[in-house]
């Protein structure tokens, strides 16, 4: 086995440092010599300097369509997305066909995500059976299984039953799991519409529907947490209004937490107007008060974490009428990318704060043991080194993803992912996975 | 003017308008001769690629590029929502792989016709699309009512109806907008479209919830020169809209009452309807009558207007993709 | 043709004038009594100007004969636009009115009435548009001026003035009507 050297390492941009790893797991941490064999073991030694060090980054929000739908994503393709973002672990939502709602289709995706062994694919679960939103789903045995599932979600669809939603949160408080809610009622948001009700969408004669579709969920799903005593975590949060209540219920003790989606902090309803059905998403893109609103509670930390929401989608089911398109975008590449340019850059916040809200806070909310876990030595190596001060240019079809529905495509974007480190492998080299570069290129 | 498409009323600009119903008056004139075919599109091919059902409309595409001696060819084009595997894009890039001039476009999806000129070479004519707009339905209207009103500049134009779903009022506030005419548009307030009121106020026309206070105003500056009534569809009453269809008429419809008293204060008034109407619910039996005289006009009118629109972006020298 | 569709500025550098306002009074005066001689009087006569310059020249001479026979010949402007065969070349062109005299063209002597004739393609596309508004019982030609290089089997009936130009020279006719001021034609450009 071949240990590992990162020499010059900036760790969290706040002190430099060599890193060691031996066996998967951080041996050393300080100033250390590279010897080409040190103690009878090869090294491979990595050049660090100017780089930055963060924890390899957890998205507790992908859709990887497989199985289903591979003709726009696969488990392997979505892992190399992921890897190439600086991912080491992501949760793979429920919503393919068929639906992750046994142990089996659970435990089938776990082992799919071993099987290509780029990133710790985590299933998620549905919440209710085939994602009917009637019934609960075997919530338990899929916590049994190989699988350990622990985040429970309908994400596609909202659990709209109050007294479902109220079932399910009390029941996952016997193995400690958490419902990611993709708040949005289905009554206030009808199904043709397909962006955020406001202006833009008056004048575009588009569908649309009200922030107030995720509000009112967002209301009652921390009231039903505090009332059952369970855990509920708000999957993409984009409204002002769904800020201030879950800062209300952190101060009451409830158990809430919350993520938002890079699209959601930089993108916003102008973008509309050209009718490009790639800035379609669900939820949708919101005007400028909504995107301040939750950038602010990022920083602040009312909002826990960032996620993906990472959403592929074939060539023919996206280049249709803004209306018939379906909703979703990319978001693994990019996504450190985005959060450094519209909070790291103004100063909002810094790469130790990157780390805990794509690292440690994601981690912990999914209750992954071995993932998000300080750069200390002991600690298993999931790792990834950035550029800070580098840009670079997104191409979409220098995607790792199958598909290419890419909002960022041809913008300019910093801190471009330099390696990722799954246990001390390097699963990703500057866009390039595990198997299309030659090892000896890192060093 | 070299324009190549025709997506939104908000492309032309006020000269571009004036110059197209100029144009269009000429057409008119053509249709009443014995030899009602102008050669100027001979060679051209203009493709009706119609999504959504509509006999008025194509038609009256089909006619115009007809006498323009265009080759005019009808094409119904599936719903892009139920066809598994093909895309709007893979659809109009077939259609488009024969060279063709011109696709007109009626689409079921708002912004379609955006789309679809991004993907195709040809140039392309919103005929319609979902509730967004309707630009030679504009261009149609304001025709008409300058055959009646001459110049619109200072003329007030009320519009009544369910404007959220309306592309008929979207393309019309701005073509008026355009010709200087003062706009009021009057709908309930579950019909009004979302962010009216920062629109309106940007654009600059006025919203109202009451028909009467707006078509009886006390003062003759303030009272309307036309008045559009717009289709209101009965599936609007069991998506919570309005409680009932007589509800909907009692405050919004253009009864056989509010007609006696707008004659009395304007007895040519005219009155528009971008049809098909329903009788009964947004407007009266004997207003569809009143109207009837002009809904003749407005068919030739609509030939003429589409000529003119074809003209304009066909015949001139093709530039570079806009 | 193309140039007498220009707005003529006060006389440019360079150009020099073949007409002056005298000049085309006494050719449009002469034109006038050569229509009425080959038509042997005013009968069934109708004078159609082609947009623009040729309708302010067609009522002139219809004043003239007004003034020579007392009689009101019938006068209308005749627009080619959606006949040229030329229209992709250029940008948009804008449409100008078709009115014809309520006595309409059947079986009357129509007389075309231009300023410049050049290559006969604009005159071509009036033939064939005229003959959608009916069946004249003869089409004439009267221009102002004739500039020569035809390209088409084409001739004036009756010319206010022959003028030799080179193809890269410019003909401008300024009528007052049109173009406020006194009459002029000039010539500008050309290689020397």
């Amino acid at each position: 086995m071949t240990d590992l050297l990162l020499k010059g390492a900036n760790l969290l941009g706040e002190k430099g440092a060599d890193v060691l790893v031996r066996n998967g797991v951080i041996a050393e941490i300080g100033s250390i010599p590279a010897a080409p064999e040190h103690g009878g073991r090869r090294l491979s030694v990595v050049d660090a300097g100017g780089l930055v060090l963060l924890p390899g980054l957890v998205d507790l929000h992908t859709h990887l369509r497989e199985p289903g739908r591979e003709d726009a994503e696969t488990v392997a393709s979505g892992s190399a997305a992921a890897a190439v973002g600086g991912f080491t672990a992501i949760l793979a939502m429920a919503n393919t066909s068929p639906v992750t709602d046994t142990a089996e289709a659970a435990e089938r995706v776990f082992d799919l995500g071993r099987e290509v062994g780029l990133v710790d694919v985590q299933p998620i679960g549905a919440v209710s059976k085939a994602l009917a939103g009637a019934e609960l789903a075997e919530l338990g045995l899929m916590a049994r299984s190989r699988a350990r599932v622990r985040v429970f979600s309908d994400d596609g669809k909202c659990v709209h039953d109050a007294r479902l939603m109220r079932r399910a949160l009390d029941y996952l408080k016997a193995f400690g799991g958490t419902i990611s809610q993709h708040a949005q009622d289905p009554r206030l948001a009808d199904g043709s519409a397909c962006c955020h009700e406001g202006e833009v969408s008056g004048r575009l004669g588009l569908p649309a529907w009200p922030a107030i579709a995720e509000d009112v969920i967002v209301a009652r799903d921390v009231q039903l947490a505090r009332h059952t005593g369970s855990r509920v975590h708000i999957a993409h949060v984009s409204t002002a209004a769904s800020v201030e209540i879950i800062r209300w219920a952190k101060a009451q003790g409830v158990a809430v937490t919350a993520e938002v989606t890079p699209h959601h902090l930089a993108l916003g309803t102008e973008l509309l107007t050209g009718y490009d059905p790639v800035y379609k998403v669900n939820p949708p893109l919101r005007p400028d008060e909504d995107r301040a609103a939750i950038l602010a509670a990022l920083v602040e930390g009312v909002v826990d974490a960032v996620a993906t929401d990472h959403a592929p989608h074939a060539r023919h089911d996206k280049e249709h009428a803004f209306p018939d398109a379906a909703f979703g975008m990319l978001g693994l590449e990019t996504a450190l990318a985005v959060v450094a340019q519209v909070a790291v850059r103004p100063g909002l916040l810094s790469w130790a704060q990157v780390a805990d809200r794509m690292s440690f806070a994601p981690a912990r909310v999914a209750g992954l043991a071995g993932q998000g876990r300080p750069i200390e030595v002991g600690e298993p190596a999931n790792l990834m080194l950035i550029d800070p001060d580098a840009s670079w240019t997104v191409d979409r079809a220098a995607s790792q993803s199958l598909s290419r529905n890419n909002p960022w495509h041809g913008r300019t974007l910093p801190a471009p992912v330099v390696a990722t480190f799954l246990r001390g492998e390097c699963t990703a080299y500057r866009g390039r996975v595990r198997g299309q570069f030659d090892p000896e290129e890192i060093a | 003017m070299t324009r190549k498409h025709l997506l939104s009323s908000a492309d032309l600009s006020r000269d571009e308008v004036d110059s197209i119903l100029d144009t269009a008056e000429s057409m008119h004139d053509v249709q009443r001769r014995e030899v009602k075919k102008l050669p100027t599109l001979r060679g051209r091919t203009v493709i009706n690629l119609f999504f959504e059902d509509s006999t008025r409309t194509r038609s009256s595409f089909e006619i115009a590029g007809k006498w323009m001696s265009a080759d005019t060819i009808n094409i119904t084009g599936k719903g892009s929502s139920t066809s598994k595997g093909e895309s709007l894009r893979d659809t109009v890039k077939t259609i488009c792989a024969m060279s063709v001039d011109a696709l007109v476009i009626r689409h079921s999806a708002s912004g379609a016709c955006h789309q679809v000129a991004q993907w195709v070479d040809a140039s392309v004519i919103n005929a319609g699309d979902g509730t967004h707009e309707h630009p030679t339905q504009a261009l149609l209207d304001a025709y008409t009512l300058r055959q009646r009103l001459g110049s619109l500049d200072g003329r007030h134009v009320v519009i009544v109806g369910d404007l959220a779903h309306s592309r008929v009022f979207r393309s019309n506030v701005i073509t008026l907008g355009r010709l200087g005419a003062r706009v009021t548009v009057v709908a309930p307030p579950t019909l009004m479209p979302s962010g009216i009121t920062d629109w309106a106020a940007r654009d600059g026309f006025a919203t109202s919830w009451d028909l009467d206070q707006t078509l009886y105003a006390a003062s003759p500056a303030d009272r309307p020169d036309a008045v559009m009534m717009l289709r209101v569809q009965r599936e609007r009453m069991s998506g919570g809209f309005f409680p009932t269809e007589r509800e909907y008429t009692a405050g919004y419809g253009l009864t056989r009452e509010r007609l006696a008293r707008l004659y009395a204060n304007t007895p040519d008034l005219p009155i528009l309807h971008p049809g098909p109407m329903n009788r009964g619910l947004e407007i009266s039996a004997e207003a569809a009558d009143a109207t009837s005289s002009a809904i003749l006009h407005q068919v030739s009118a609509g030939v003429a207007v589409r000529m003119a629109v074809l003209y304009h972006l066909l015949a001139g020298e093709t530039e570079a993709a806009a | 043709m193309v140039a007498s569709d220009q707005t003529p500025s006060p006389t440019p550098p360079g150009a020099r004038v073949v007409m002056s306002s005298g000049d085309v009074s006494r050719a449009l005066r002469r034109v006038a009594h050569e229509i009425l001689e080959r038509n042997k009087g005013p009968a069934d006569l109708v004078l159609l100007g082609i947009p623009s310059r040729g309708v302010p020249l067609a009522r002139r001479l219809a004043a003239v004969i007004a003034e020579v026979e007392g009689v009101a010949v019938p006068v209308g402007s005749l627009d080619v636009t959606m006949h040229r065969d030329d229209l992709r070349r250029q940008p948009t062109r804008t449409v100008t009115p078709t009115k014809i005299p309520p006595s309409g063209v059947d079986g009357k002597v129509v007389v075309l009435v231009d300023d410049v004739l050049y290559s006969g393609r604009t005159i071509r596309a009036a033939l064939e548009a005229l003959t959608e508004l009916g069946r004249p019982r003869a089409v004439r030609l009267a221009v102002l001026v004739d500039r020569g290089h035809r390209e088409l089997p084409i001739r004036a009936d009756h010319v206010g003035k022959n003028l030799p130009t080179s193809s890269s020279e410019r003909v401008h006719v300024v009528l007052a009507e049109n173009d406020g001021g006194d009459d002029e034609v000039r010539i500008s450009g050309g290689d020397r």
